[in-house]
């Protein structure tokens, strides 16, 4: 998919909550054994996905330089968005102060609401409907106890503000969307975690639309995993992106910098973002950075950004590693209080 | 919980928006009707987000609604532009509070009417994040 | 205007009054004040109450209280200047007889607390704050009290003992009182032992959830034989918030309330022989006694702690335990005050009796100096 306008990202933000539960304090609780990350990030007591989104859009826009009542929309890909009905966006959209004039709609895709946000503020701007919308995938996910995600499923996101090429930090050259009907974990309405197909979720879901999306993309634009610097994908677990790189023809040194689960775990709908910002905190003008997201249900967004020279002046103030460095652990009490399960 | 109580202080609390006194210049957060200098006429004043604290307690018993968040400092912060305000400090031990540390603003959920009512939020200040 | 004089004193003893209700309470301090004063009739009555609408969904005490006393139709009202309602209410009833629209006016508080849980109580005694920007941040009365104490030590380098020995102090003074709260001495160390309220201040350094009542009737000078005369009464009020204040650890209000009531009064803090101060948390008392003048700023703890205040001391303060070991049923605290402060000057406070009390001062407040009220009374 192209743009009739040249779209690129103004400005972005990133956020990660400075709680962290180490898998081995998960096996330490149920006499298990697994290590698929080695400690996830948990919210504060204070925290949801609208605080963690507003933490993002107030970055984005901060570095931008933008005028707030310039935005035209806000829209949030979340799956724990704090009211069921109410936007989150509306509450974000307030706090920057791109109200009244904007758009906002809260987006489910499961992890990869976030980059469905995205790609819709891609086509309002690449329209010429709007001058500036901000897309956000956030998440503060719920791991059921005793489960496999239990290890995973974490907190945090990223903001991206899009807005004319030639002012951007990162042009978007390229994206493609993936998706099937494929039903590999979902949530029913009074649910409170979702469930999964276990093994099911790897080969005919993640691995399928991320390689399907990918290599799509990569037809469409001509390009080589050699054309790119950097690579980010979504990331469930320290497994599964290394492994979906290596069968896009990707190599750890590309997907290192973005590479931020092994240590903040699944942030959900932030998961493929917060790596994409973790990568731009890091690129250099020049570079281009290929990314491809994942949501269950299932379906891939995929994503050709060029780095552009603005980008070393626009990314002030605390990058993704200071908050991934900014950590305090709890035991297991604790994170079940700060996740709500503890009724006071 | 008063649903346009909320409502009508979203943007001061959100975005930290005070007034100026168009007469006299000092500066108000929350806004007021007069200003001691009898000026009726003010401006808007966005205050500065990151200050210093002057001092603290920690909560331990708390009011209704704020149960759940114990132990939470409260602190007087002297904001970088001169204004003080009373806000809690979040992202910290208690035991960790020193005076002069660096804060700034955060966006956090302040409290909620129980399950099913309306989520209030607010700012919160948190050591600088560099 | 003419002189106005303490005819009659009353009140209940400060607990936890389980069977009893407001009307119950308030009636037995307003009778007894009436039977102290040998005098029926009233003109005016004035019902100090801070926190009905939230301890007992009750408000329009005025006119309730009317009927509780057997005087339906009775002129009343209810005053409510948050903890100040009983100090406040009391320079309502002065101003009435002064102005001679009034003759015999009865100002009476109550307050019961113990009716609700704990977590309700800390929530209205914050009410008297602005709810949208000090209360919304969770902080609790104590909290404020507690930002002040931090700064108190930081500033001036008294230790939170020497703060501390505030509550030791006023609860000396408690013991053999019939009427008190919490009749016993408390050692120091059982203070600074006691756990964190709100920090740095400890559970032991604050008034605790209080039932009572207290009543005083006023009348012409010219015709009560009692012979207490209000020599002054003043109020004053500040900035609600600390974030507002220049100087947080100057208590404006109380200043402003005392340097008015020294210069109707004509005396000086020399001249004051007996002192009745807030003392909420132990705090509230300190800064009190530093802004009412007698203590030099920063120096009032050390003084506390070193004994100035005791009976024997330089300035006898809280003489019957003061909020903390007296008690503090809020609405009534006020006119406790005032009727301790009467029987010390009367000569009636028995083994509490500070020698030849001649002049009392009474100083009652709400949050931390929000609004405070002072009353100078002297034996003619």
């Amino acid at each position: 998919m192209k743009t009739l306008i040249r779209v690129g990202i103004v400005g972005y933000g990133a956020y990660v909550p400075m709680y962290r539960l180490k898998a081995a304090e998960v096996n330490h609780m149920w006499g298990t054994s697994g290590e698929p990350v080695e400690e996830k990030a948990v919210v504060a007591l204070d925290e949801d996905t609208i605080t963690i989104a507003v933490e993002c859009a107030r970055q984005a826009v901060k570095r931008s330089g933008v005028n707030p009542a310039q935005i035209g929309a806000v829209y949030v890909g979340t799956e724990s968005k704090p009211y069921a009905v109410k936007p989150s966006g509306t509450i974000i959209a307030e706090v920057i102060g791109a109200t009244p004039s904007v758009s906002t709609a809260d987006y489910e895709f499961a992890c990869k609401a976030g980059t469905e946000a995205m790609q819709t503020c891609v086509g309002l701007v690449g329209s010429g409907m709007q001058k500036y919308a901000m897309g956000i995938g956030a998440d503060t996910a719920q791991g059921k106890p005793m489960d496999a995600l239990e290890y995973t499923a974490a907190c945090g996101g990223a903001a991206y503000l899009f807005g004319p090429a030639e002012e951007s930090v990162a042009e978007l050259e390229a994206s493609y969307s993936f998706v099937t009907d494929t039903p590999d974990f979902w949530r029913r309405p009074k649910e409170m975690y979702p469930r999964h197909g276990n093994r099911f979720t790897g080969e005919p879901a993640y691995f399928k639309h991320i390689t399907g999306a990918g290599k799509a993309l990569l037809a469409e634009t001509g390009y080589k995993p050699t054309d790119f610097k950097w690579a980010v994908f979504h990331q469930p677990n320290a497994k599964f992106p290394i492994n979906v790189a290596k069968m896009l023809g990707f190599g750890m040194d590309q997907i290192n910098p973005g590479l931020v689960s092994p240590v903040v775990g699944n942030t959900y709908a932030g998961s493929s973002p917060l790596g994409l910002a973790a990568t731009l905190d890091v690129a250099e003008p020049g570079d281009r950075i290929f990314m491809v997201s994942y949501g269950s249900g299932s379906g891939s967004d995929a994503f050709v950004w060029k780095v552009r020279e603005p980008i070393k002046l626009r990314r002030g103030g605390p990058k993704v590693k200071s908050y991934i460095d900014r950590k305090r652990y709890v035991d297991y009490a604790t994170y079940l209080r700060h996740r709500g399960q503890i009724v006071v | 919980m008063s649903v346009p109580r909320y409502w009508r202080e979203e943007k001061p609390r959100y975005r930290l928006m005070g007034e100026e006194c168009a007469k006299c210049g000092v500066k108000y957060y929350p806004k007021t009707p007069v200003c001691s200098c009898g000026g009726t006429e003010f401006k808007p004043y966005k205050l500065a987000e990151v200050g210093k604290i002057q001092s603290w307690t920690v909560i331990r018993n708390a009011p209704q609604g704020y149960e759940r968040f114990t132990p939470y400092v409260v602190a007087l912060i002297e904001l970088d532009d001169g204004v003080i305000i009373l806000s809690q400090v979040v992202d910290i031990e208690p035991e960790a509070m020193k005076a002069g540390l660096r804060v700034e603003y955060a966006f956090r959920k302040v409290t909620e009417d129980g399950q099913a009512g309306l989520l209030q939020y607010g700012y919160k200040f948190r050591p600088v994040v560099e | 205007m003419r002189k106005v004089a303490v005819a009659g004193i009353g009140f209940t003893k400060v607990g936890e009054h389980w069977e009893r209700n407001v009307k119950e309470l308030f009636a037995e301090a307003a009778l007894g004040a009436l039977k102290d004063a040998s005098h029926t009739e009233i003109d005016q009555l004035y019902v100090a109450n801070m926190m009905g609408a939230h301890l007992q969904g009750q408000i329009g005490m005025g006119a309730m209280m009317a009927e509780a006393i057997g005087k339906p139709g009775l002129p009343a009202v209810r005053i409510e200047a948050g903890q100040a309602s009983g100090g406040v209410a009391f320079n309502e009833g002065v101003k009435a007889v002064a102005s001679g629209l009034n003759d015999w006016v009865l100002v009476g508080g109550v307050e019961k607390m113990s009716d609700l849980l704990p977590e309700a109580v800390t929530t209205a005694l914050v009410a008297a704050e602005d709810q949208e920007y000090t209360a919304y941040t969770g902080v609790t009365k104590t909290g404020l009290s507690a930002i002040l104490h931090r700064l108190y030590s930081k500033e001036y380098g008294a230790t939170p003992e020497e703060i501390g020995w505030f509550a030791a102090r006023s609860h000396d003074n408690a013991v053999g009182v019939a009427h008190a709260q919490y009749a016993f001495k408390l050692s120091i160390e059982r203070v600074m032992t006691s756990p964190m309220e709100a920090d740095p201040i400890r559970m032991m350094e604050c008034s605790a959830v209080a039932d009572g009542a207290a009543a005083i009737l006023l009348g012409p000078a010219d015709k009560v034989a009692t012979g207490i005369e209000v020599a002054a009464t003043s109020v004053a009020t500040d900035y609600l918030s600390l974030a507002a204040r220049k100087h947080p650890l100057t208590l404006e209000a109380v200043k402003a309330a005392a340097a008015k009531a020294y210069e109707i009064a004509k005396v000086k803090s020399k001249d004051i022989d007996v002192l009745e101060v807030t003392d909420d948390t132990t705090i509230d008392g300190v800064l009190s006694l530093e802004d009412l003048g007698f203590a030099e700023k920063g120096k009032g703890a050390k003084m506390v702690a070193k004994g100035a205040t005791t009976r024997t001391g330089e300035i006898p303060t809280n003489n019957f335990g003061g909020l903390k070991a007296r008690g503090n049923p809020i609405g009534a605290t006020g006119l406790y005050q005032i009727a301790e402060t009467v029987m010390q000057l009367r000569g009636k406070a028995g083994v509490n009796q500070v020698p030849d009390a001649k002049i009392g001062m009474a100083q009652s407040m709400a949050g931390v100096g929000s609004t405070c009220s002072v009353a100078i009374l002297r034996r003619v």
